[in-house]
């Protein structure tokens, strides 16, 4: 922890700490038609972190993760990669698109975009860099704090 | 063929995998191996055309792994394969089945497979592939014992030496590829190119068997490498591996050996490595080391009869090269019972060794005296034909012929020398000395294939005939020309003399110099001239290091700066226009303001001292500067840049906690005036750049592309995110890439900043830093 528990710091991270999430994947889903995209909504949840860290410190934001946030990164990147390379496979080249239209009985037309699958690794990358910062950089200061 | 060199690798890296459970079985699995080998290429290479494998790997840069079974690959398969067998064998007893034996039995059938490849390869740059391979087993067999500090030494010599050849081919590789439009040794024969190019390239390959097979100057690893077990020894260090520039060599010289160049350094280097490894031979009283130098003058022998290849020297080069394998392979197998059954291969210490073991000192003998050349044995008859293709050398090549012939009769001579010494000291008995213990006796394993190795030198001198048709075809498709026989008794006439005055000689000399030390050394050794460049490697790099990496921030930013501006100063000087028109100050008025609070924040932040404020003030303009995207209608750059600049905000705060509050004090003003200059120019220039750059447009904007496409081909309205994910995909996966190793170097950057303060200062934060790792 960096200075003194607040109580407007912790009312905030009760509160906006789940809906920061929900707002980050649905602006990541969003990305493809409207602004959004993997790389704001990894930072929206990193933003959430950063919230829980500044209200709870690192204890709270490991406690929190059900990740290890370097695996997360490792996550990210494997997806965006088989998601990159898998069209090779298919003799097509690398990162080419496909659309599937699904009609599902109560939501309706469904499309899924394989680059939506790309974006989603992103996400998880951005979400695991940011993790990663604030735990290793926020922990244990490297100057003794009086 | 594939599949069987394929096979060696897979048995090899089963047995490093699993062979630990049943040492046994391992062993038995990589003769049956070798053994297999053997067999399917005595089957394949009776083909009349070459069996040929051809699997294309990057078909734009014309390269391939090329696997051809000519003749002379077949004899170089047959004693990779044989060879490899008997010695596994005979290892399969040498060894305590300890931690060390299944790594070594790994190894050892990894290397065959590479050693086979090799010798197989059709083209330049397959060869180097395997060569490459056979450099990093070597190693590893070479440190096989990897608690003792001089075999690592010794390993990371041999590699460092090797591998360099090994670069010096990769670059004839490319000279060649560019020079000549192929690798391949058959459409290089086909139609021998020329040039400056082809030149270099041959200099590159000459470098490269030099390394490899030990030749002066780079003769000094090998006996280095012996600090390996003896039956790596006996198997890389004599037979094989060593061979691979001889190979090499022996592919080159038909297409390429008439060059003055490449004849004159082949006889002068072949003719010093032949007399300096004989000599140093004689100095020896390690009698493992004392062969190991006999190898180094050999090897020098062989390359002087491949290396001039007229279609005698051919001819007699691949006949001595089956009878070296064979007779130093079985004289480093007879050591290998020598040390194993008395403890010592120190001729000082061992006494009457022929004495009590009469069998051993009789098979060694028949392999010795193939060594020195006496007749009846095989390595007479293939030295008698070498003397023959020296004495008529003339003919191809003139005078340097009668040099070559000399270098070869007085390394002769010492091979005569250090062969008897080796023997005499091996198994003669000291004066005053009391006859060596035996400690252990050898089992059949030990035995089988001295037998076995010293037959074949005694039956093949016997009946050199039947060898000489064997490997008149190997010669043949060397260089077709290639002819010859071998015989038993050639009659008296110029050779013979010759021979005859080697032996004699070489007697008397030994003779003379026997009771006299050899401790003289010279001032200058390979060694030495080696471990000085290793040093002076590391030094300098270190001094390098030290000036160019300087670790200060300043340097580093003024240096990044100075680069940049340079670069735009080019670029603006070669467009010689300097006026810029049209130039809008402001769109709006809300435009205005948040460029003047941008500059105002900048400008402030480079007047403040205090660390908080200074980022505080950055994150100022990093926010009006998405502002300013969201005014221009680009939402998806103005959110990111937004949240960019938070998330960098706070991490800004988390390093700064740990600094000092304030900046450092101003240096004198000297510094900062010059600081004060480069920041003025380069912000001149990048905003005159960017004036620039908006006016030199001339190409249709990509984004009307995109937009139309982006529906149809991705599914997506959302043009920015189409282009992140899908056009310039690449770009992202690339970006991604530098963002998770960026994480991953804070990670690492912290951990050793708390490892570094747990060792060095006192305990009181040892417990932190603990809680956090």
């Amino acid at each position: 922890m960096i200075g003194k528990r607040l109580t407007v710091l912790d009312e905030a991270d009760r509160w906006l700490f789940r809906t920061l999430m929900l707002v980050s994947i649905y602006v990541m889903f969003r990305g493809h038609n409207a602004p959004g995209g993997g790389f704001a909504g990894g930072l929206i949840a990193g933003s959430a972190f950063v919230l829980r860290y500044l209200a709870g410190g690192v204890l709270r934001v490991r406690r929190s993760s059900i990740v290890n946030p370097t695996r997360l990164i490792g996550f990210g990147l494997v997806i965006a990669g088989v998601v990159a390379a898998l069209p090779v496979a298919l003799d097509e080249p690398a990162l080419s698109s496909h659309i599937w239209k699904f009609s599902v009985p109560v939501i309706g037309d469904l499309k899924v975009v394989s680059s939506s699958l790309f974006d989603l690794g992103v996400y998880f990358l951005v979400v695991g860099v940011v993790l990663t910062v604030l735990v290793h950089l926020g922990s244990d200061p490297l100057r003794s704090e009086p | 063929m594939t599949v069987i060199v394929l096979a060696h690798f897979l048995v090899g890296s089963t047995i490093l995998a699993v062979g630990r459970k049943g040492p046994r079985l391992a062993v038995t699995s990589g003769v049956l191996v070798l053994l297999a080998s053997f067999v399917s290429m005595i089957a394949l290479g009776r083909r009349d055309t070459p069996a040929r494998d051809t699997w294309a790997w990057i078909d734009d840069l014309g390269l391939s792994i090329d696997l051809r079974l000519d003749g002379f690959a077949t004899v170089m398969v047959l004693v990779v394969s044989g060879l490899g067998a008997l010695i596994l064998a005979y290892a399969a007893s040498y060894f305590d089945h300890d931690r060390t034996f299944t790594r070594f039995a790994g190894v050892f059938v990894l290397f065959a497979g590479a050693m086979t490849g090799l010798v197989l390869s059709a083209d330049l740059f397959t060869m180097f592939v395997f060569w490459e391979m056979t450099s990093i087993f070597s190693f590893l067999l070479i440190g096989l014992d990897d608690r003792s500090e001089k075999a690592r030494k010794s390993a990371l010599r041999a590699l460092l030496t090797t591998g360099m050849g090994g670069l010096a081919l990769l670059g004839a590789v490319a000279l060649f590829q560019v020079g000549a439009g192929t690798t391949s040794f058959v459409d290089l024969a086909e139609s021998p190119p020329s040039g400056a190019l082809v030149n270099a390239a041959l200099v590159l390959v000459l470098v490269a068997a030099f390394t490899k097979s030990a030749q002066f100057p780079f003769h000094f690893w090998l006996p280095g490498a012996m600090a390996a077990p003896t039956p790596v020894s006996a198997y890389l260090h004599s037979a094989t591996m060593v061979k691979a520039g001889i190979v090499l060599v022996a592919r080159m010289a038909p297409i390429f050996g008439d060059r003055e160049f490449w004849r004159w350094s082949i006889v002068v280097c072949g003719g010093l490595t032949m007399m300096i490894g004989g000599l140093r031979a004689l100095k020896q009283n390690d009698i493992k080391l004392l062969l190991a130098f006999g190898t180094v003058s050999q090897l020098g022998f062989m390359m002087i009869l491949f290396g001039l290849g007229t279609p005698s020297l051919t001819y007699a080069g691949v006949a001595h090269l089956v009878a070296h394998a064979v007779f130093k392979a079985g004289l480093f197998l007879g050591v290998g019972v020598v040390d194993h059954t008395f403890g010592s291969r120190d001729i000082t210490v061992l006494s009457g060794v022929g004495r009590r073991m009469k069998w051993l000192a009789a098979l060694a003998a028949a392999n010795a005296l193939s060594m020195a050349g006496v007749i009846p044995l095989l390595g007479f008859a293939t030295k008698e034909k070498a003397l023959v293709g020296l004495i008529d050398a003339d003919d191809y090549v003139g005078g340097l012929g009668f040099v070559a012939l000399v270098a070869v009769v007085l390394g002769s001579a010492v091979t005569v020398m250090y062969t008897l010494r080796f023997f005499v000291g091996t198994f003669g008995r000291r004066s005053g000395a009391t006859d060596s213990e035996i400690h252990h006796g050898p089992g059949w394993l030990l035995v089988g294939p001295i037998v076995l190795l010293a037959g074949i030198s005694l039956v093949g001198g016997l009946f050199p005939g039947a060898l000489g048709d064997l490997v008149r075809g190997p010669a043949k498709s060397l260089d077709a020309a290639a002819k010859g026989y071998l015989v038993l008794w050639p009659g008296i006439n110029a050779a013979f003399l010759t021979s005859l005055g080697i032996l004699v000689g070489g007697l008397v000399l030994w003779r003379v110099t026997r009771s006299r030390s050899w401790s003289r050394t010279l001032p200058i050794s390979g060694e030495r001239a080696y471990d000085m460049t290793y040093e002076g490697m590391l030094s300098g790099s270190r001094r390098v290091t030290a000036v160019s990496q300087t670790g200060s921030l300043v340097v580093y930013l003024v240096a990044t700066m100075l680069v940049v501006l340079a670069s735009l100063v080019v670029a603006l000087a070669r467009s010689g226009d300097l006026s810029v028109t049209g130039t809008v100050v402001a769109d709006s008025w809300q435009q205005g303001l948040i460029v003047f609070s941008v500059c105002a924040s900048s400008i402030a932040l480079v007047v403040v001292r205090h660390r908080f404020v200074s980022a505080a003030l950055l994150g100022v303009a990093g926010f009006g500067v998405a502002v300013l995207f969201a005014l221009h209608g680009a939402p998806d750059l103005a959110l990111t840049q937004l949240l960019v600049e938070t998330l960098t905000l706070v991490v800004f705060l988390l390093v700064l906690r740990q600094m000092p509050r304030r900046f450092d004090a101003a240096p004198s003003w000297a510094p900062r005036a010059f600081r004060l200059g480069v920041s003025l120019v380069i912000g001149a220039a990048v905003a005159l750049f960017s004036l620039k750059v908006f006016e030199a447009r001339d190409a249709v904007s990509v984004g009307d592309e995109y937009a139309v496409l982006a529906k149809p081909e991705a599914g997506g309205r959302n043009i920015v995110n189409v282009i992140l994910v899908d056009f310039r995909g690449f770009d992202t996966l690339g970006e991604i890439t530098v963002l998770a190793t960026a994480a991953l170097g804070v990670v690492s950057l912290v951990r050793m900043a708390q490892r570094h303060r747990r060792f060095h200062v006192d305990g009181e934060f040892e417990h932190e830093g603990q809680v956090t790792t």
